[in-house]
């Protein structure tokens, strides 16, 4: 019944998700609007972590799984990807690199100010 | 043979649990991070569609309920990022502005190469959600008019690089701070740069957990802004 009832609320945020995507006229994946409620709804206390926590922590478990069906579909989406392969390759590697370099590079120099800070205010 | 699997309901995503645990196996004997069990699977996904010449719509007609999971799956990140919350509210500000510059510089790099390159719109938009999580960014494709199966395959690259270019570009960088290196990490490399995060220590793993699910929302939002341009 744990499980049933885990998958149920689950769902059910789900569907709402998808309605809320039916409603507003933005391109917002339908799931984002899920995950924005269920945190909502864990932050309100108006679900407890028990009501969702082992059913989610399975899904997410087993998340990488469900992403081969998507990237098999690169068999039918080759003739879009062979004559833009080089730039894709550039682009995927070049931007990676400089996201990573550029995020850890500002995070620690505001990490260092606003500790700064508190030892100041102390 | 063709029959049985465009009429199976199950033989799709049995083939692609074999091949991910094969991954699976490959990465424990081998221990590199080139042996991503996702890589494997799909790659030998592909391989056994390809050799046995089945169709990807026959292949899919089972194997679409694997991603019929996939929503579900999306809000449960909800449950991880709300176990990290007591974290994110000590260092609030801090941590969302990082990311938030994180992705801004993501999704403008992506601007400028598609700029260089001469992408399409829809080449371009396919590439924007490059650096957040499969499940998060193929939507946002989706949704943007993106090539889909070519986002999945950009975001899985991404956070093989960042797995394996991770530690020697913060040393590079001097990024010594434990939750500047989990940021660094979850906002460019997502999942798949979560877990050499998590190799680094308790506070990177746990910085970098909570990037992914907050670079994906933020990246929802300006990917759709950043869309326009081209």
């Amino acid at each position: 019944m744990k499980y049933l009832k885990q998958f149920g609320i689950i769902l059910l945020v789900t569907c709402i998700g998808e309605l809320l995507r039916f409603i507003i006229p933005l391109p917002i994946p339908g799931s984002i609007y899920g995950l924005v409620l269920m945190l909502a709804l864990l932050i309100g206390k108006v679900l407890k972590l028990e009501d969702v926590k082992d059913t989610a922590q399975f899904l997410i478990a087993i998340m990488p799984v469900m992403f081969i069906p998507a990237a098999a579909g690169l068999i039918n989406s080759w003739p879009d990807l062979q004559p833009i392969l080089i730039p894709a390759l550039v682009t995927t590697a070049v931007s990676t690199f400089i996201v990573m370099a550029a995020t850890g590079i500002f995070a620690q120099k505001i990490m260092h100010r606003s500790s700064k800070e508190e030892n100041n205010h102390a | 043979m063709r029959e049985f699997i465009a009429g199976s309901a199950t033989f799709g995503v049995v083939l692609s649990l074999v091949c991910y645990y094969l991954g699976v196996l490959l990465k424990k004997k081998f221990n590199s991070p080139i042996m991503n069990p996702l890589l494997i699977g799909i790659v030998l996904t592909i391989i056994f569609l390809l050799v046995f010449k089945v169709d990807y719509e026959d292949y899919n007609s089972s194997a679409k309920y694997l991603s019929w999971l996939l929503t579900p799956a999306t809000v449960s990140l909800a449950i991880p990022l709300y176990m990290e919350l007591d974290r994110l509210r000590k260092n609030f500000k801090a941590i969302i502005l990082s990311i938030f510059v994180g992705t801004v510089i993501s999704l403008a790099v992506i601007l400028v190469f598609a700029l260089i390159f001469g992408f399409s719109h829809s080449q371009y938009v396919t590439f924007l959600p490059k650096s957040i999580t499969t499940a998060i960014g193929m939507s946002i494709s989706e949704e943007l008019g993106g090539i889909k199966a070519i986002t999945v395959a950009a975001i899985i690259v991404t956070g093989i690089l960042g797995n394996i270019i991770g530690e020697s570009v913060l040393k590079l960088c001097r990024v010594t701070d434990p939750i500047a290196k989990g940021l660094a990490m979850g906002t460019s490399a997502h999942a798949i740069g979560t877990a050499k995060a998590m190799e680094m220590g308790e506070v990177e793993g746990a910085m970098s957990s909570l990037s992914i699910v907050t670079a994906g929302i933020i990246t929802v939002i300006l990917a759709n802004v950043f869309a326009m341009f081209i």
